[in-house]
């Protein structure tokens, strides 16, 4: 039995149409109008202008449909405020992002301990809007508010010997309550590539929707990098390590078999438990055919041209 | 049995299905409503189960007879909600796309359980008629045996389905260990301890 289709084999009537997946919320608000003879407006979903006022939008944007606010700020995985979708939103009030700084160790000329003010000082901010992936199966589109990675990496000036950059969450039974459970190992470690890290599309975000960083997405500051599972991009970031060996993720470490370093987006190679070959756009009612790096293909595949990605998920 | 008792266990048993519905009209089921739906109607197979499952220790524990009369009722109920959450992974997951739902119960191993204790139920659900259970006669007890099967199933269904918090799980996990603990003969011997010790 043949159930493995070719990309060649789906033809273009099989590919749904635009209109029919922006149809959940419709078919929500027909719902409740029946129900409660109300009407709701359209909703403006436009990004507002909030703390960072007017920024430019980087080129890199996508123009898709955004994501409302509401659902980016309500539905998370911030295993540090508890495992349940809405779990972040309603514990990480308990966060300090103010005053925070980054410890820069490892395989670099400039280490040390840098306020946030510091970091951020001498970036131009911008909005970027991407395409966010979950391993979970849903995605998002998020207006950030961010800068280059690699040029926040570039001012540490990293050694030849810099291979991989780690990246280390907050680790704070007080302020993080979900670490009170050893669900991973805490602190969250996620790691890139030097090349990844020096990738235009990878930004450090300080903000989203033109307003700071809600604690529940990871403020003050986070990694965002868009053609990988939405988990490579660690939250609430205190410690950027340069290093020579290829770091053990804590996802890598809870499940070997499941979750590997690279992580990227790829609807070919299956979570052991699950597809990848579709996801649901949050407020969409059809799931989507998911898109090779998540759509970032022609900026990045070039990246592991000769790697076996089935090898190295 | 007081005549309230099963009408009552009856609206109980449809509020579930019901706050889901007034949820999913009003938008209160969160950003991925669907994700929600199939995860509650789940969780409310599995309870609906375990609770069927507690009938016959409750009569034992306190010689009540009504736990008898509804556990046909609660077992049924169990059958709709598996019903309910199969319907919204075929349709609302899935959108019909047979081949990606063969492909499903074949390669992972969570649907594949899921998959074999919904059939397992079918025929317990469809011979649960009094003329099905006189017809199938010692044979019929044998058969409804599977109900400590598919709860078991049930679980192993929703503990692979996580990624890495198993904490929900594994609470039903024990609960359903106590029940089938509380049928072997020492269980038995335990419950019946207990009786006398109340009524001492």
């Amino acid at each position: 039995m043949v159930l493995i289709r070719t990309p060649s084999d789906i033809q273009s009537s099989e590919i749904t149409p635009e209109s029919v997946y922006r149809e959940r919320r419709r078919f929500m608000q027909a719902g409740l109008a029946m129900a409660g003879g109300l009407a709701l407006g359209p909703q403006v979903l436009q990004a507002k202008t909030g703390a960072y006022g007017n920024l430019p939008r980087s080129p890199l944007s996508t123009d898709e449909e955004l994501t409302e606010l509401k659902d980016v700020t309500s539905y998370n995985n911030f295993y540090e405020f508890g495992t349940g979708k809405a779990d972040p939103a309603e514990n990480a009030h308990t966060l300090k992002p103010s005053p925070w700084s980054i410890s820069v160790e490892g395989e670099c000329a400039k280490p040390g301990t840098y306020t946030l003010e510091d970091i951020l000082k001498p970036h131009a901010l911008e909005e970027r809007i991407y395409r966010l992936r979950c391993v979970e199966g849903w995605s998002m589109v998020i207006p950030w508010v961010g800068f280059s990675l690699g040029d926040l990496l570039k001012r540490f000036e990293p050694t030849g010997n810099a291979k991989y950059v780690e990246f280390v969450t907050l680790e704070d039974k007080e302020q993080m309550p979900g670490q009170r459970w050893p669900i991973l190992r805490w602190p969250y470690v996620e790691g890139l590539r030097m090349d990844e890290a020096m990738h235009p599309l990878t930004i450090m975000a300080v903000g989203l929707y033109g307003d700071v960083l809600p604690n529940q997405n990871g403020a003050p500051i986070r990694l965002v990098v868009p053609w990988k599972y939405g988990f490579k991009s660690g939250k609430s970031i205190v410690k950027i390590r340069f290093v020579e060996q290829q770091p053990v993720s804590s996802w890598m470490r809870s499940a070997p078999s499941e979750y590997g370093f690279y992580s990227n987006v790829n609807p070919e190679v299956d979570h052991p438990r699950w597809s990848q070959r579709t996801e649901r756009r949050i407020g969409d009612f059809i799931k989507r055919k998911t898109l090779m790096f998540n759509g970032y293909a022609d900026q990045v595949a070039s990246l592991y041209s000769g790697m076996d990605l089935r090898k190295n998920y | 049995m007081k005549p309230w008792i099963k009408p009552v266990i009856f609206i109980l048993c449809l509020l579930p299905l019901a706050w889901l519905i007034f949820a999913l009209l009003t938008d209160q089921l969160g950003a991925n409503p669907i994700e929600e739906l199939t995860r509650e109607t789940g969780e409310w197979t599995l309870r609906l189960l375990l609770i069927t499952l507690c009938m016959t220790p409750l009569r034992g524990m306190f010689g009540w007879t009504w736990p008898l009369r509804v556990r046909r009722m609660l077992g049924l109920f169990a059958f709709f909600y598996v019903c309910v959450h199969l319907t919204t992974y075929i349709w609302l997951d899935q959108f019909f796309d047979w081949n990606e739902i063969l492909r499903d119960i074949y390669k992972r191993r969570f649907i594949t359980v899921g998959m074999l204790a919904f059939v397992l139920l079918l025929p317990l659900a469809l011979t649960s008629t009094n003329a099905m259970m006189k017809r199938l006669g010692k044979n019929w007890k044998r058969l409804h045996q599977l109900v400590y099967v598919i709860p078991a199933l049930g679980v192993l269904h929703f503990w692979w389905v996580v990624k890495a918090d198993v904490r929900a799980p594994l609470v039903y996990a024990v609960i359903l260990v106590l029940l089938l603990a509380v049928r072997t003969e020492r269980g038995k011997a335990w419950l019946k301890r207990d009786k006398t010790a109340a009524i001492a």
